[in-house]
């Protein structure tokens, strides 16, 4: 404050020299000094540092929070509408994984930190939690890492939450169609064998999938759930064998997906379709697979050939010290590129940077021309699969940046 | 019927590894150690290391964290333990005071490895290759979790049981108060036990990071587990620790397998509940 008013000062003298852009100061006085008592733009965010939820928020959101600040500090720091730049202060705080936790620590960004902009937690919960805090304080919501079918109930509710990952049944019914198209091609039979952890995600995506794959005709032979403590899945990945399915689907957590990889491998349990959860688009994911992991669906996949895309996973890459993962990360990083450029429009209005989110069109890491549809991205990579060496998006018949689904699965090695 | 038989005492296999650390130290040196999953994750971070950064292969690095944990343990009884021991009025006082001490220590690791290694989740492959056992293919590293444990908990036992040395444990175990009178170093054997565990742990660690994800944050599993097991075979027995690993290792694969996968963790406290009402001191526990 004492800086700002001596700067002030200091630019009064100067214009004094000159008589008329003296009165001019004087006429335009009041906004001037407003403007030059912010020297900075405060952006606050609350996510698990710590806890069971520490390792999807360190790869999936932390990252890109920490790049995106680090890109528009060293750029000379957010633009705002007049030209001019200001740097970005963050503070940053462990919720600890648990929900009343980021639930304080929101309320705190917001009444007495005071920030300017507050950045969502990790986790569908942990963004549902919030949501209502950040709508009674005005902050625009970019709920990133949420998967979510109620994100148009959502935004009738809360008008400047926005959905950045789609929902349940978007990834599930784009994997319906390729399986679809498989059958018809006489590639696979109409069984499936479905295993779901039974926590936040698992049971949002088996929700959706039980209709989804029934409705397709298929036959769910083998649908059960597991507890998230579960470490082992010799027991569970035989009887699903058993099952007869040539499909098999897990909707699960990292420890799972990796767990599940390695019992596929040592009981050879090699289905035409092998379909993964959260884990499985993480660039380390072979190298813990040990070895080929050629054939293997999840969520998410990337466009290989989008120049955009590989100039961020490049510098994610150089600047955290590792690759960003297949899915999420992208989204995330996209969404704090539009409130970046929103600011830019608007200034630091929270109710106008809502309002541009909302319509504007932004040149994002996605593409030229990133915009939202009733305060949700829907342009995502709803299925993947590694092929050779990469995990890209895929389709039954591929196309528009993806490429085709390539089944039966090859062997382990 | 085999095959989860055999399934099921590999899972219980690595159960009873994790829990044989934690009843000695609590059953001889009556501290009830809530930072023992922690160690254990320090020691699959540790293995991590090794096996990435320098290619030393787990085995190889069960030869240097081996020795490690007991140094490390004996260290930490030495500092911290040591002065708890020496003011507690009674065992109640001293598990008490046990408790808050290792639950702060449970951080203090934790912490540690959070400024290091980051919040992610860690994992590698090694030797992840189909074993045939009597039909059963499971996995190589799991089988050495199995062969490992019964081996440790075979060779605890014999010298519990059949040496000197597992004699004056045993009699600080029985009775801290009366032990000195027979010229028996009760600190030195506390020590000792506490130690053991710490190596017990340092192999858990590394056994366990060849086919289970882990994160920083993950020990408070390995203490629950460990736990559960300790207090149904009853406190500070080996033997106890072996047999109620197995039988929850046996329950889950069997309830999985013929009932549900959802029920595992049901079927495990079920059984916990029930053995308790039976035997309040656990299946080997003495009253």
């Amino acid at each position: 404050m004492k800086h700002s008013i001596a700067e002030a000062a200091r630019a009064a003298r100067r214009l004094t020299t000159c008589a008329t852009a003296a009165v001019l100061a004087v006429m335009v006085g009041t906004s001037g000094l407003e403007a030059q008592e912010r020297d900075k733009v405060t952006i606050g965010y609350a996510v698990s540092k710590s806890g069971p939820n520490a390792g999807g928020a360190d790869m999936t959101v932390t990252p890109n929070y920490e790049l995106w600040v680090e890109e528009v500090n060293a750029a000379g720091g957010l633009k705002l509408p007049d030209g001019s730049q200001l740097p970005i202060e963050v503070i940053a705080y462990d919720d600890r994984s648990s929900a009343e936790e980021v639930v304080r620590a929101v309320e705190r960004l917001a009444t007495q930190d005071e920030v300017d902009f507050i950045l969502p937690p990790w986790g569908t919960g942990f963004n549902l939690a919030v949501a209502p805090l950040m709508a009674k304080f005005g902050y625009p919501h970019l709920a990133g890492a949420a998967v979510t079918d109620k994100a148009s109930d959502f935004v009738k509710r809360w008008d400047s939450s926005f959905w950045f990952m789609g929902g349940s049944a978007d990834y599930v019914n784009a994997l319906t169609e390729i399986l679809i198209a498989e059958r018809e091609a006489g590639r696979i039979n109409d069984k499936i064998a479905m295993i779901s952890v039974a926590d936040g995600f698992g049971i949002d995506l088996v929700k959706a999938a039980r209709p989804s794959f029934e409705g397709a005709g298929f036959d769910v032979s083998y649908d059960k759930t597991f507890p998230p403590g579960t470490s082992d899945f010799a027991t569970i990945l035989n009887e699903a064998d058993n099952s007869g399915a040539d499909s098999f689907v897990a909707f699960s957590y990292p420890p799972h997906t990796f767990g599940l990889t390695k019992q596929a491998k040592v009981a050879s349990y090699n289905p035409p379709v092998f379909y993964l959860g959260v884990g499985a688009g993480f660039p380390v994911y072979p190298k813990i697979a040990g070895g080929s992991v050629e054939g293997v669906m999840s969520l998410g996949g990337i466009d290989p050939d989008n120049e955009l895309n590989a100039a961020y996973r490049a510098k994610h890459e150089d600047v955290v010290g590792r690759a960003p993962d297949y899915w999420g990360s992208v989204l995330i990083y996209a969404s704090l590129q539009m409130l970046g450029q929103a600011v830019e429009r608007v200034g630091l209005d929270k109710a106008a940077v809502a309002g541009e989110l909302s319509t504007g069109t932004f040149s994002t890491v996605l593409g030229a021309e990133t915009r939202l549809e009733n305060n949700q991205l829907r342009a995502i990579n709803w299925v993947g699969q590694w092929q050779d060496g990469q995990f890209v998006a895929v389709s039954a018949q591929g196309g528009d940046g993806m490429a085709a689904v390539k089944l039966p699965k090859p062997g382990w090695e | 019927m085999l095959e989860h038989v055999i399934n099921g005492l590999v899972l219980g296999g690595t159960y009873a590894l994790v829990a044989m650390g934690l009843t000695i130290q609590y059953g001889i040196a009556r501290i009830m150690n809530l930072s023992f999953g922690d160690t254990i994750i320090a020691a699959c971070f540790a293995t991590y290391v090794l096996f990435s950064s320098f290619a030393i292969s787990p085995v190889l690095a069960l030869l240097i964290l081996v020795p490690a944990g007991y140094a490390f343990s004996l260290v930490i009884y030495r500092v911290i333990m040591r002065p708890l021991v020496a003011r507690a009025p009674d065992e109640g006082a001293l598990e008490v005071d046990s408790i808050l001490v290792t639950f702060g220590l449970l951080f203090v690791i934790q912490g540690v490895l959070l400024i290091f290694f980051g919040g992610g989740y860690t994992s590698y492959s090694f030797l992840n290759t189909p074993v045939n056992v009597l039909g059963t293919v499971v996995a190589g590293n799991r089988l050495l979790a199995v062969v490992l444990s019964l081996l440790i908990g075979l060779a605890l036992i014999v010298i519990l049981y059949r040496t000197r040395w597992g004699m004056i444990l045993r009699a600080v175990a029985l009775s801290p108060q009366n032990a000195p009178l027979f010229g028996i170093d009760t600190d030195r054997a506390a020590r000792t036990a506490f130690a053991i565990g710490g190596a017990m742990a340092a192999t858990v660690g590394v056994v366990v990071s060849m086919f289970q994800t882990f994160t920083a944050t993950a020990g408070v599993v390995f203490t629950m587990k460990a736990l559960i097991v300790v207090i149904l075979g009853g406190k500070g027995s080996v033997l106890g620790a072996v047999v109620a690993g197995l039988l929850l290792g046996l329950v889950e694969t069997f309830v999985a397998a013929y009932i549900d996968p959802g029920l595992t963790l049901a079927a495990v406290y079920g059984v916990f509940l029930l053995l308790l009402l039976v035997r309040p001191n656990g299946i080997f526990g003495k009253a």
